[in-house]
């Protein structure tokens, strides 16, 4: 199976079309994956906040969007996580590459691995934790949740689910 | 001029389009001198009304008219390359720069000293960038929308706030009527 290509399907099947991205080398083929379909319009952003920014414009225009970033963003996010998108009750996927999770070769990763499910869990975000390929499968069940209940929804992914880093 | 003298000035061009406004004493302004369904308030996060009307004006077609503060542009300045690069014809961005963290009691910013925003755009890939000072805004406002191409304005205007009060209203009552007007 292609996981790069299921999530995106997933996406383009839940009439996602607004895609930000803050990239993460674990992310680069989901990344790609995204830029190359016709159905979403992909727009990087340069800080997580910002992309929360544009989703929030989505949304309000009607479209259906969704953010990829790195877990290290939850450090940066917070406020806009509680004072927009909660507060203003927007549904927001957020694919996160868990780093500083197993198969990890970058000590400092972990520093915030540490606290990401303890600050997700604060500020009750559903989250849920890709840590086997099959995991996938219920990705498309996760993109129902977060727009029928209008609310941003966290997805880890780590190092194990995207196959780790080459021969580590 | 200050802020408020200059959206009660352009508030007969500001009714009849889709409005993001930023954060604070902008957003009570505006709420008090001319409330619209097609005003979309900020209550918090500061910086990102710029990214909020961006997304906006990309996925649908209506113009969308940005009220933003030099201090607020200087807190997100990354929104300036993404919009740079993405900027699509039915999106103005109207940096109020009045050289001053208005909200928090009138600080001074970078941009009422050496920082230029005006140049700072255009460094960064924006294309129509106008400058212009507080007197001028309505023809300025009204120039950037008849030309139907994506402008940032930067307006030049002095410091100081009007004493309006805090926007009550519930965040998904704003958003809802918002999005009412975003569909009509």
């Amino acid at each position: 199976m292609n996981i790069d290509k299921k999530i995106v399907d997933d996406l383009v099947a839940n009439d996602v079309s607004f895609v930000t991205t803050v990239p993460c080398k674990q992310l680069a083929g989901v990344i790609d994956e995204v830029d190359a379909r016709d159905g979403i319009f992909h727009i990087p952003s340069n800080k997580e906040d910002e992309g929360m920014g544009l989703c929030a414009g989505a949304h309000m225009g009607g479209k259906r969007p969704a953010i990829i970033m790195q877990n290290t963003a939850i450090g940066v996010t917070i406020n806009t996580l509680a004072t927009l998108t909660q507060y203003y009750r927007m549904p927001l996927p957020m694919i996160i590459s868990y780093r500083g999770e197993l198969r990890e070769p970058v000590a400092c990763q972990v520093e915030m691995a540490v606290h990401t499910k303890a600050l997700l869990a604060q500020l009750n975000i559903p989250t849920y934790h890709f840590h086997w390929q099959k995991d996938v499968e219920e990705f498309d069940n996760i993109l129902k949740y977060t727009f029928m209940c209008n609310k941003p929804v966290a997805i880890l992914t780590d190092a194990n689910f995207w196959g780790g880093y080459g021969d580590q | 001029m200050i802020r408020s003298e200059i959206l009660r000035d352009i508030a007969p061009i500001l009714r009849d389009q889709l409005v993001v406004c930023n954060i604070g004493i902008p957003s009570q302004e505006l709420h008090a001198i001319d409330d619209q369904p097609s005003n979309f308030y900020m209550l918090g996060t500061m910086g990102l009304a710029s990214s909020i009307g961006l997304g906006l004006a990309l996925s649908q077609p209506k113009p969308v008219i940005v009220i933003d503060g030099d201090g607020s542009v200087l807190t997100n300045l990354g929104t300036l390359p993404t919009i740079g690069n993405n900027c699509p014809d039915n999106y103005i961005l109207m940096i109020i720069d009045n050289g001053s963290y208005g909200s928090t009691g009138d600080q001074p910013t970078y941009a009422g000293m050496k920082t230029d925003l005006a140049a700072m755009a255009r460094a960064a890939g924006c294309d129509n960038v106008v400058e212009v000072q507080d007197k001028d805004t309505g023809d300025a406002l009204q120039a950037a929308l008849d030309s139907g191409k994506g402008t940032v304005m930067v307006v030049k205007c002095d410091s100081g706030n009007a004493k309006m009060p805090v926007i009550t209203m519930d965040p998904v009552v704003i958003k809802h009527r918002f999005m009412e007007a975003v569909k009509a």
